[in-house]
């Protein structure tokens, strides 16, 4: 029977880059851990104590009270695990693809939302990305950037941008065509469309993928932990390979504390935005 | 100059619409085209023009046509071909850049879903056309406050439109269409979405504007009602045909065809018919020096029983019954002054045949139509009200 070497072809694909790629690949990881391990020293320069009021003021400010309580405490009882340096490890891998995510991925939704052929292009390339197991292309980023933690940031942009771009097309897609015609009747140019009423329109919606992309990146902390990219992720690992369930249990908890606090903040942000023009 | 002349405008919606032009030249119906080539006809060869300051109203039945016409007065829809000339220049030939010109000075529309940015408050959605225009804060405020005070809602500037009622959002459209200060104002089924009561206050309140204001109005309306009441003329469609255009009386009086009539027989013709429409050429007066003899034979010729007397300049002077007449010939008098009355009714050639039905009604002589010196314009007896409500030819009465 005919056999499809489909395989054989993606193998080829990932040695012909990895042997003329090199020097951009180098380029990308240089960029990415330099902003990665800064913003790991300055958070770890930062006393633990006045991070957590950091959080607890935007918790107060961004929603209330609550939001406030949940922070501080949810953040003292990672630091009383002994999981602070783990946490901030995590932290600074998440913020840095998510936001890497989200600097590619707004303006991909954008263009994707003005142009419908490529709409077409992209949208089945996102699938790929959300669907495709995380570990095939796990390998290929460990043999373009090496073992640590960049392999693990590129990973998890690429597992968690598509809700980004997804729901800034659709946001902005959804923008009623009444007012895109009132827009275009008063003479609006296309940037001004852009910037005075389809962004702001499409926000709630851009603000909720924003929200799902900082949760798969968190998701993404243990598999990136598997090539390296240490954090909480590595103590949930370790727990798991070398049967130290409690251990396992305590990295756990910190990613769900974690993912909490982010979520509940991320929403806030649209809410409060939401809650100006209604009330 | 006319405002705006549309001509021999084509809108075919669908891919390929050239090779589908050709066949709508040559006749093919909506659906068959639609049925041989996928195309739909959204316009077909309409030729119109709009004077400056009026209110030109198109009606027509859903899917005529309407929405499609009036966007192609700003290019929200491209015309497949055809010329709509605005002030004397081509808007289908001119550039980008003299589009948005156009846009942002000339044309301005209101949208019947309002189509309001609800982020922003009231007054920065009135301000959205400056805005565009890049004036500055302080100034596009200022003209976006006054275009509010001017629709009635002062005091609601820094509201949400989230806060208002539908018809104060529609005002808010509007004080966003006036505070451009385009003279052509666009209008589609603007007032639809609001409910009877707030439909006729704003219907009110815009005439009262455009007294004032004096601006191109292009109104788009299924109701006939709305149509006859705001507009100097009206265009209906059919099928992307404009098959008629007209005045109000024009329309109800000599409809084009079948399609036209179906949409005027129900109208209460009672509210839109005047008093110049239905009154007879004053055919039969005398003036003073004519004398009494006189009087009596004109009477006697066409069998009634008064006549106006006008004088030189055909300013009314009173009536003459015959009964009076013919007594005064039996007591050999010749003069006509004596003879007046003036007990009748005078009544202005813009009242409508509602207002005149009860007068109609009571007075035993025939109502006097005047213009303001007093001029004699037309008579109105009981049966001619009668035809014009029936909406029988005058002259067959
Ligand atoms: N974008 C489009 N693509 C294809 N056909 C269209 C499109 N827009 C309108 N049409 C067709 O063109 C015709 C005229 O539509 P249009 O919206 O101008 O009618 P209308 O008179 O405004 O109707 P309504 O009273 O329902 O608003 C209809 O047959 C409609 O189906
Ligand atoms: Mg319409």
């Amino acid at each position: 029977m005919f056999r499809l070497p489909l395989g054989d072809y993606f193998d080829y694909l990932v040695h012909w880059l990895q042997d003329h790629g090199e020097t951009v690949f180098d380029g990308i990881k240089d960029s990415g851990m330099w902003v990665i391990e800064h913003l790991e020293d300055i958070l770890l320069f930062l006393p633990w104590w006045l991070l957590v009021i950091i959080f607890i003021a935007l918790g107060y400010f961004l929603s209330g009270k609550k939001l406030a309580i949940l922070s501080g405490l949810g953040l003292c009882l990672i630091y009383s695990l002994d999981l602070w340096e783990e946490t901030i490890e995590t932290l600074s891998l998440v913020f840095t693809a998510t936001f890497l995510a989200l600097i590619i991925g707004i303006p991909l939704g954008i263009w994707i939302a003005k142009n419908n052929t490529a709409e077409k292009i992209i949208q089945p390339i996102l699938d790929f990305m959300q669907t495709m197991p995380a570990f095939v292309y796990l390998i290929p980023a460990v043999m373009f950037f090496g073992l640590g933690k960049m392999p693990g940031a590129i990973a998890t942009i690429i597992f968690a941008m598509p809700p980004v771009v997804r729901l800034t097309n659709l946001g902005i897609r959804q923008v009623p065509e009444d007012v895109i015609e009132a827009a275009v009747s008063f003479g609006s140019t296309s940037d001004q469309m852009l910037i005075k009423v389809q962004l702001p329109l499409a926000m709630p919606t851009i603000l909720t993928g924003i929200n799902q992309t900082i949760m798969l990146s968190l998701s993404m902390v243990v598999i990136s932990a598997m090539i390296g990219a240490r954090g909480l992720g590595e103590v949930v690992l370790n727990g798991v390979t070398q049967m130290q369930i409690g251990k396992g249990f305590e990295g756990g908890i910190a990613v769900v504390i974690f993912a909490i606090i982010l979520d509940r903040l991320t929403q806030s942000i649209g809410k409060s935005k939401t809650r100006k023009r209604k009330a | 100059m006319p405002k705006v002349e549309v001509k021999n405008l084509y809108k075919i919606y669908g891919s390929k619409p050239l090779k589908a032009l050709d066949m709508v030249k040559n006749g093919i119906s909506k659906d068959e085209l639609l049925g041989k080539t996928g195309n739909g006809i959204g316009i077909n060869n309409a030729n119109f023009v709009i004077e400056e300051g009026e209110i030109f109203v198109i009606m027509g039945l859903s899917g005529s046509g309407k929405s499609t016409i009036i966007r192609c007065l700003n290019r929200l829809i491209e015309p497949t071909a055809g010329e709509i000339i605005i002030d004397g220049e081509n808007l289908c030939t001119c550039n980008k850049d003299k589009l948005l010109e156009i846009r942002r000075k000339k044309i301005t529309m209101v949208f019947q879903h309002f189509a309001l940015l609800p982020h922003r408050t009231v007054a920065e959605n009135a301000a959205f056309g400056l805005e565009i225009q890049n004036m500055s804060k302080e100034q596009r405020k200022e003209k976006a406050y006054e275009a509010l005070a001017m629709v009635g809602l002062k005091g609601y500037e820094e509201s949400y439109p989230s806060e208002l009622s539908g018809g104060m959002q529609q005002r808010v459209g509007l004080a966003r269409a006036l505070a451009t200060d385009a003279d052509i104002l666009l209008m589609d089924e603007a007032f639809s979405a609001l409910d009877p009561l707030i439909r006729k206050e704003m219907q009110d309140e815009l005439m009262e504007l455009q007294a004032s204001m004096k601006k191109t109005i292009v109104f788009i309306t299924h109701d006939l009602d709305e149509a006859l009441k705001i507009g100097d003329r009206i265009a209906i469609m059919k099928e992307g045909v404009v098959v008629q255009v007209g005045t109000p009386e024009d329309i109800l009086d000599n409809p084009a065809d079948e399609y036209v009539s179906t949409f005027t027989k129900d109208v209460n013709r009672t509210k839109v018919l005047s008093a110049a429409a239905v009154m007879k050429k004053p055919d039969y007066v005398v003036t003073r020096k004519d004398g009494i003899h006189m009087a009596v034979r004109k009477m006697k010729d066409a069998s009634i029983s008064s006549i106006f007397v006008i004088s030189k300049e055909k300013m009314l002077l009173g009536l003459v019954t015959i009964d009076s007449a013919i007594e005064a010939i039996k007591k050999g008098e010749t003069e006509l002054t004596s003879l007046l009355i003036q007990d009748f009714d005078r009544t202005s050639p813009d009242t409508s045949l509602e207002e005149l039905l009860p007068i109609a009604i009571r007075t035993k002589y025939p109502i006097a139509v005047v213009d303001e010196q007093n001029k004699l314009l037309g008579i109105i007896v009981r049966v001619t009200v009668l035809a014009g409500i029936a909406g029988e030819e005058i002259e067959n009465v």
